[in-house]
């Protein structure tokens, strides 16, 4: 502090002090309830040598034998369904670089937030390929051509034209030509002078599943209306291209797909995802769980600066004590490495010490007692 | 003893086997004629002593003492090591062959470091010989171009690579030729006992079956290159001496077929040995065992208090704490030697400071307790007061071990207070504990600051009580303070003399919440909410409003317990509920408590509106299914028809269930089981709904069942048939009776449970062996933050804000 200490100074001033050790939330009590709050606090946190680790490590593992292996979706309502419970879990934890269900909430503008922009932004989103708006395809014996009959009613759906289905083919497939023979028929004919029957087979099949439209990945759309909001949740995530959309609020819009956060908003917001992820899973299946113990399990596992899993191939296995990783998994695999490596174990870590039968380093492990025998 | 400050690890030098061997195997035989081992053999004298009364040859201790010594073995061609088999093919593909120079640039070395794809250039830098691929075969074999490589070929080129190109590639501390081996080392006897079986029959240890195979193999190799035998035969026996130590090392390796044992079991060898739950490391040097423990049956005690735990003589007279004698407990020890060891307080053995043990035994104990002197240890059995840890498997959380007090106690089991069954998750059908005496001043001071009962009150995952009351204590609790309860002042004076409070009674009659009132603490108040879903107002610590029920005083849900905790400390919430608990168990006992048939009885127009809403549901099915058939039915996007089908049905069957639930909500009569179920003591209305409304419809994995025969569930049904009753729809409640279809119904629904749970446990198992494993060396440091064994920090102040959750009013500083 800046200001000299006087003699004079308060009581309320002195424990001024501590208040900014307080949460954010309470630091603006006044008086005695500030006086209450402080005295809490003291008692309340962490002592020198909690094994912080092994507590959250059980808080969410002792409650994981309660939650669901299965994901039921609730009955009578349309809803997409997406991974839950214990598989979702371990799915966070195992940081896979794509989740079974990848999904998307997808905020709206203000100005876009009526049913009719809704749908606009949601076809713009939704993986559109060409068997979507695709009345027929057949091959044109006599000509030798491909034509595809599209739906009109589809293409309207999905706010395409004849000539924006064209254009995206055109560019899809630079082996072949397109033209327009009316509103809603397209020709297609293989640029290769010489072709057979077979080309043109090989052709239609490939065609059915390129994309005219849409955003890769993004297989299936819901729009909702939340209150007075417009909401599209989707099923299949690609947040780069969502947050370039017109109209998508990017404070936010989510994704449950944390590698794809990492890389576009950092690990920092990956961190958040973890947390809020892993404690809505629990949450829903009725599970209290503390957030502190997850925030660090997401801080193990982002605080290199990338994402690493809870296993094998991430923190255990990235380990520097030899001892400790032999012990987890691929015993044989670590000593022999070590021994190439010329590793030296400094024993600082629990298992090490249990091992050679010392006094584990935590908790009251960490400090000493003297005694006259 | 020295204190082991580090253990480096590298790769061994055949030097180092010279230096640590005692003897060279040279023979392969074992034992001679009169079954005494051969010199030379690998069960060599010198190893170390494996029978009692032996005399080690080489350090002359006896059996235990000596710790066993390493001897060698040279092997007549080199081999190569195994688990180094990608590190050798690195070093033959990144170094010349002709100079051993490092063929990798410093951009290319990064690659090979991070693990990426590497270039080889065409010619070496430095001599221009030009290169070619080298290739691994299994299992193994190492090409350089066309041309095989053997071992001794590849020794030599590993040799012309120098130390530090060697550094380069990532060994340390060691030479690459090292990873060819020439010799081998011998582990001591003592580390593969042999044993005699009754028989009087030798049966040997699976390494050393293996070590005379490689021996007897070795010898024939040197023996055929001695007389120039062949090339051909001679290559034969070098892939076989190859075989017999690659087995040794490892016998799971991908391409051999594992050495097998006369009777076809594969042999433990080296990495079997020290590999997965049953090796070396995670069962014998993680996993310890323990002396000063005891296990029995469980069962419950009301009347010992929670932190207590009661203690069969039998196993208190097992069970002991050293005390050291000095002038202020002579006198008590002696009396303890005289009762002897066989009489409860009694002691088993007395330690003099000279290391000498004496037994206490009947014949002696008057001649012990004279000579009982101060300074000597006394082994006293278990007392009342002594603390112990108690423990229950699975050990998920950390009030899975708690300390407890000793309460020695007449019959055979452990006793514990019903109070702290949730945080051991414990149940009286036969489970089974754990008891362990800390023999330490330091572990019992420990245990009892940190570990007793009631110190772990506060569970550390959701800072909420996790002792609590459960199941008739709940009702009981409910049935005592309801509104319309009163007693009478004899029997208010019964109520409380049970739980030894003797107040003074001036009134002639006292409601339920007067008598609650009397074991609050004074002056508390508190304000919440009870599970029936009236208010509960505490005031100056008398209960003035609402019923005391789940929310008030049962684990993870208890209020009061947590209004009492913050307010008057852990002591006085465990003193609170062991009164509470016993007043409610006097209170039961005094108006009894039973369920019976009648419980279940609805009235006739109750039964006839669960008809008419199951009549209303089932038609709407019908029209569904109508509609599917006619394809009249507008499937959900990104769904079929038939999904949406089911979808549609399960939805009417949700409401018939929520319905009927809502009927028997309104109906059910006032009895003890619906006051289970309204107090969260046991069951819900769901239950009551399916005993005495219908079941309702059985799912599958969240669908009806649809799997059984070809296109129906059971041959009672027409194939095709996609109406509720032939798909799991139960109409039938179990008061009633379930038809036998129904029966089946819900006992395939029973099955999915078992099979869910059981696959839960494996999964959840594994999920915290990981959790654990990565989060376990994180703590708190002294200045707040988070840091790791290395010292890296973790989390700059601990949770954030620094506060521990287990101290917590439910995660938050202050929840009001």
């Amino acid at each position: 502090m800046a200001k000299k200490s006087t003699a004079k100074q308060s009581k309320a001033e002195v424990e001024g002090s501590n208040v900014l050790m307080l949460p954010p939330k309470y630091q603006n009590l006044k008086g005695k309830a500030l006086e209450e709050a402080l005295k809490r606090y003291e008692k309340m946190r962490y002592e020198y040598g909690e094994a912080v680790g092994v507590v959250a490590a059980q808080s969410i593992s002792e409650p994981a034998t309660q939650i669901t292996l299965r994901a039921y979706h609730a009955a009578g309502r349309v809803q997409l369904v997406t991974t839950k419970g214990l598989p979702r879990l371990i799915e966070i934890f195992d940081a896979k670089k794509e989740p079974k269900t990848p999904s998307m909430t997808i905020y709206l503008e203000k100005d876009y937030n009526t049913a009719e922009k809704a749908h606009e932004i949601a076809s713009k989103i939704k993986e559109t390929s060409l068997k979507d708006v695709m009345e027929y395809d057949a091959i044109d014996l006599a000509e030798m051509v491909l034509e595809i009959k599209l739906n009109e009613e589809k293409l309207k759906n999905h706010f395409l034209d004849v000539n924006a289905v064209k254009n995206a083919l055109s560019k899809s497939m630079a082996t072949a030509e397109f033209e327009i023979k009316d509103d809603t028929t397209i020709i297609a004919k293989p640029k290769a002078k010489h072709y057979g029957i077979k080309d043109l087979q090989l052709m239609r099949t490939k065609l059915r599943d390129r994309h005219v439209k849409g955003i890769r990945g993004i297989k299936q759309i819901l729009i909702e209306k939340d209150g007075e909001e417009w909401k599209i949740t989707t099923l299949g995530s690609n947040l780069k291209k969502v947050l370039d959309l017109k109209g998508v609020d990017k404070k936010r819009t989510y994704t449950n797909n944390i590698f794809e956060v990492a890389e576009v908003l950092g690990i920092e917001a990956a961190r958040n995802l973890i947390i809020k992820e892993a404690l809505n899973t629990l949450r829903e299946q009725g599970v209290d769980t503390d957030v502190r113990h997850i925030m660090l399990v997401a801080d193990i596992m982002t605080h290199t600066g990338s994402i690493q899993a809870i296993g094998r191939y991430g923190v255990a296995g990235s380990k520097a004590s030899v001892l400790a990783r032999a012990n987890f998994e691929e015993t044989v695999k670590h000593l022999t490495k070590a021994a190439f490596k010329g590793e030296r174990d400094m024993l600082t870590s629990v298992v090490e010490n249990v091992i050679i039968g010392n006094a584990v380093p935590v908790g009251t492990g960490m400090i000493k007692v003297k005694y006259k025998d | 003893m020295g204190k082991v400050n580090a253990i480096d690890f590298s790769l061994m030098s055949p030097e180092i086997i010279d230096k640590l061997a005692v003897m060279e195997v040279t023979t392969s035989e074992v034992y001679d004629l009169d079954g005494y081992p051969v010199e030379g053999g690998i069960m060599d004298p010198r190893l170390g002593v494996i029978d009692p009364g032996m005399r080690c040859k080489t350090c002359g201790n006896v059996f235990g003492e000596c710790p066993g010594h390493f001897g060698k073995i040279t092997l007549a061609k080199p081999v190569v090591n195994v688990y180094y088999l990608k590190e050798i093919k690195d070093f033959l593909s990144y170094t010349c062959h002709e100079c051993g120079a490092l063929l990798l640039d410093d951009e290319n070395l990064m690659n090979y470091k991070k693990g990426k794809k590497v270039t080889i250039p065409k010619k070496c830098p430095k001599c221009e010989a030009k290169i070619k691929d080298v290739k691994f075969e299994k299992p193994f074999s190492f090409y350089y171009g066309e041309d095989i490589l053997t071992p001794e070929q590849i020794r030599e080129h590993l040799e012309r690579v120098s130390d530090e190109d060697a550094e380069k590639l990532g060994l340390v501390g060691g030479r690459p030729e090292w990873m060819v081996l020439t010799k081998l080392i011998v582990p001591p006897v003592t580390a593969r006992p042999s044993i005699t079986l009754e028989t009087g029959e030798r049966s040997e240890d699976d390494l050393t079956h293996k070590l005379v195979e490689i021996v007897r193999i070795n010898n024939r190799l040197k023996e055929n290159l001695d007389i120039g035998t062949p090339d051909y035969i001679i290559e034969d026996m070098w892939e076989l001496l190859q075989y017999h130590v690659a087995t040794y090392l490892n016998n799971e390796l991908s391409g051999v077929p594992p050495a097998r044992h006369r009777s076809g079991r594969a042999l433990k060898t080296l990495a079997q040995r020290l590999k997965s739950k049953e090796g070396r490391f995670r069962y014998n040097l993680s996993g310890k065992r323990v002396n000063f423990s005891a296990r029995t049956v469980v069962s419950p005690d009301p009347n010992i208090h929670p932190n207590e735990v009661g203690v069969p003589e039998e196993v208190a007279k097992e069970l002991t704490i050293p005390i050291k004698v000095t002038s202020y407990n002579k006198e008590f020890l002696k009396k303890l030697i005289l009762n002897g060891s066989e009489k409860h307080p009694g002691a088993n053995y007395v330690i003099t400071p000279t290391g000498i043990r004496k037994k206490v035994m009947e014949s002696n104990k008057e001649i012990i307790a004279e000579s009982l002197q101060e300074g000597d240890v006394v082994e006293r059995h278990l007392m009342d007061g002594d603390v112990v840890l108690f423990n229950r498997q699975p050990s998920l959380h950390r009030m899975s071990i708690m300390a407890h007090k000793v309460k020695v106690l007449p019959g055979k089991t452990f006793r514990l207070n019903l109070v702290v069954c949730p945080p051991y998750n414990a149940d009286f059908d036969g489970d089974e504990m754990n008891l362990h005496v800390p023999q330490t001043a330091e572990a019992r001071a420990e245990a009892e600051e940190l570990m007793l009962v009631e110190k772990n009150l506060r569970s550390p995952r959701f800072g909420g009580p996790i002792l609590g009351a459960q199941q008739d204590y709940v009702s009981g609790a409910y049935l005592l303070t309801k509104d319309d309860t009163v007693l009478s002042r004899e029997e208010v004076a019964q109520l409380l003399a049970s739980i030894d409070r003797y107040e003074p009674l001036d009134k002639e009659s006292y409601t339920g919440k007067e008598v609650f009132s009397f074991i609050l603490p004074k002056g508390l108040n508190v304000k919440f909410k009870s599970a029936v879903g009236d208010e509960v107002e505490i005031k100056n610590g008398k209960l003035v409003k609402g019923v005391i029920d789940e929310k008030a005083i049962s684990a993870f849900k208890g209020k009061l317990l947590d209004a009492i905790d913050k307010q008057y400390g852990n002591k006085a919430a465990v003193d609170f509920l062991y009164d509470v608990t016993r007043l409610i168990i006097a209170y039961l006992n005094m108006k009894g408590f039973s369920v019976s048939l009648g419980d279940l009885d609805i009235p006739e127009e109750a039964e006839k509106k669960i008809q008419q809403i199951i009549d209303k549901y089932l038609a709407r099915v019908e029209e569904h299914i109508k509609a599917y058939k006619e394809g009249k039915i507008v499937p959900t996007p990104g769904k079929t028809a038939e999904e949406t089908l089911e979808d549609l049905i399960m939805a009417e069957m949700w409401n018939i269930t929520n319905e009927v639930q809502q009927v028997i909500k309104e109906n059910a009569k006032f009895s003890e089981a619906l006051v289970m179920a309204i107090t969260g003591a046991r069951g819900n209305i769901q239950n009551l709904a399916y005993m005495s409304g219908l079941v309702g419809q059985e799912t599958i994995r969240g669908k009806r069942p649809f799997r059984g025969y070809r296109g129906r569930t059971l041959s009672h049904f027409k194939r095709g048939d996609l109406g509720p009753y032939a798909h799991g729809f139960v109409r039938e409640s179990f008061k009633k009776g379930l038809s036998p279809i129904g029966f089946f119904f819900e006992a395939m629904k029973g099955r999915e449970g078992i099979m869910d749970s059981s696959l839960k446990t494996r999964i959840s198992g594994y999920l915290e062996r990981r959790l654990v494993n990565a989060l376990q060396d994180l703590k708190v440091d002294k200045d707040l933050t988070v840091r790791d064994d290395s010292g890296s920090i973790i989390q700059f102040v601990a949770g954030e804000d620094g506060i521990d959750p287990a101290k917590s009013d439910w995660g938050e500083l202050m929840k009001d």
